[in-house]
C-alpha cells in the first residue's frame, strides 16, 4: 500500500468525530449549535466514506461520489434549516430547542 | 520514508480537526463556535487530500467552509439576542450525552481492532479528478439531475420560509 496509514485510522478519527457532533447535538440549548452538530456528524460520514474508497475500490470511486452528493444534501439541510429557525425566532423570540413545544398536546 | 511523513501529516491533522471541533461544541459564544466550525472543515480538506481524494477536498473547502459556515454565521447574526457571549449554553441532557457517545466511540473502537482489512491492492490512480468526470456524468447522471433539482427546491423553499407574513396572511 502506498502509505503506512490503514483504515483503522481513519475510521477511529471519524468515530471521534461523530461522537462529538453527536454530544454537541445531545446537549446543545441553541437550535443552530444543534444544526452544526449535525454538520460536523455528517463530515464524519464523509472521511469514512473517502477513506474507503481509497482502501477497498481505489478504482471505482463510488466513496467520493456518495460523499459528493452527501455535500450537497448537507448544504441544502443547512439552508432549510436556518431558515426554518428563522421563522420560528420571528414567532416566538428564542432559538432554544427547549421552547420548541408547540406541536406538543 | 514517505509512510513517516503522511502518518506525521495524520496526526497533526486530526489533532487540528478533533481539537477544534471539541471547542466547536463546548464554546459558550456561538460565533465562536461558528469560526472554529471553519477550522475543523479546513482540516477534513486536509484528510481528504491525504486520502487521495482531490476533489473533494476541493469541495470541502468551498462548499463547506466558504458557503455553509457563512450562511450560518449570518443566520446567527439574524436571530441572536443582546447576551452572545452566553448564546450556546448546554441544557441538563448533557449528562446523559457524555456517557453515551463515550460508549459509542468505544464500541466502534473495539469493532474497528477486531476488523480483518482486505486490502485492494490496487494503487490509487495518478489522475483522481479526470477519472471522476465520466463516472458523474454518466452512471450517475440521474442522481446528479436530482441533487441539482434538491438544491433548486431547498433553496427556493428556504426563501419562502423566511419570508415575511403580514397580519392579514398575504406573503406579498
Amino acid at each position: 500500500m502506498a502509505t503506512g496509514l490503514n483504515p483503522s485510522y481513519f475510521i477511529a478519527l471519524s468515530a471521534a468525530l461523530f461522537a462529538i457532533g453527536l454530544y454537541g447535538a445531545i446537549s446543545r440549548k441553541n437550535a443552530i449549535a444543534v444544526l452544526i452538530s449535525i454538520e460536523l456528524m455528517l463530515t464524519a460520514v464523509n472521511i469514512n466514506l473517502v477513506a474507503f474508497n481509497k482502501f477497498l475500490t481505489p478504482e471505482a470511486f463510488i466513496g467520493q461520489i456518495f460523499a459528493i452528493f452527501v455535500i450537497t444534501v448537507a448544504a441544502a439541510e443547512v439552508g432549510l434549516g436556518l431558515a426554518i429557525v428563522i421563522a420560528i425566532y420571528r414567532n416566538r423570540k428564542s432559538v432554544d430547542l427547549d421552547d420548541f413545544d408547540w406541536m406538543k398536546w | 520514508m514517505e509512510n513517516i511523513y503522511s502518518f506525521i501529516a495524520f496526526i497533526l491533522l486530526s489533532g487540528m480537526v478533533l481539537g477544534s471541533a471539541l471547542l466547536v461544541v463546548t464554546l459558550k459564544n456561538l460565533v465562536h463556535s461558528v469560526l472554529w466550525l471553519i477550522v475543523t472543515f479546513v482540516g477534513v480538506a486536509g484528510i481528504f487530500l491525504l486520502l487521495n481524494a482531490d476533489f473533494v477536498a476541493a469541495v470541502q473547502v468551498l462548499v463547506y467552509a466558504g458557503a455553509v459556515c457563512i450562511m450560518i454565521a449570518f443566520g446567527v447574526m439574524l436571530v441572536q439576542r443582546i447576551d452572545m457571549a452566553n448564546s450556546n449554553s448546554v441544557n441538563w441532557r448533557f449528562k446523559i450525552a457524555a456517557p453515551l457517545v463515550g460508549g459509542l466511540f468505544i464500541v466502534i473502537g473495539l469493532l474497528t481492532a477486531r476488523a480483518q482489512w482486505v486490502a485492494a491492492g490496487q494503487e490509487v490512480p495518478e489522475k483522481t479528478v479526470q477519472n471522476l468526470a465520466p463516472i458523474l456524468m454518466q452512471d450517475f447522471l440521474i442522481p446528479f439531475e436530482v441533487a441539482a433539482i434538491l438544491l433548486t427546491v431547498a433553496l427556493t423553499g428556504a426563501l419562502v420560509l423566511v419570508k415575511e407574513v403580514k397580519a392579514n396572511g398575504d406573503r406579498s
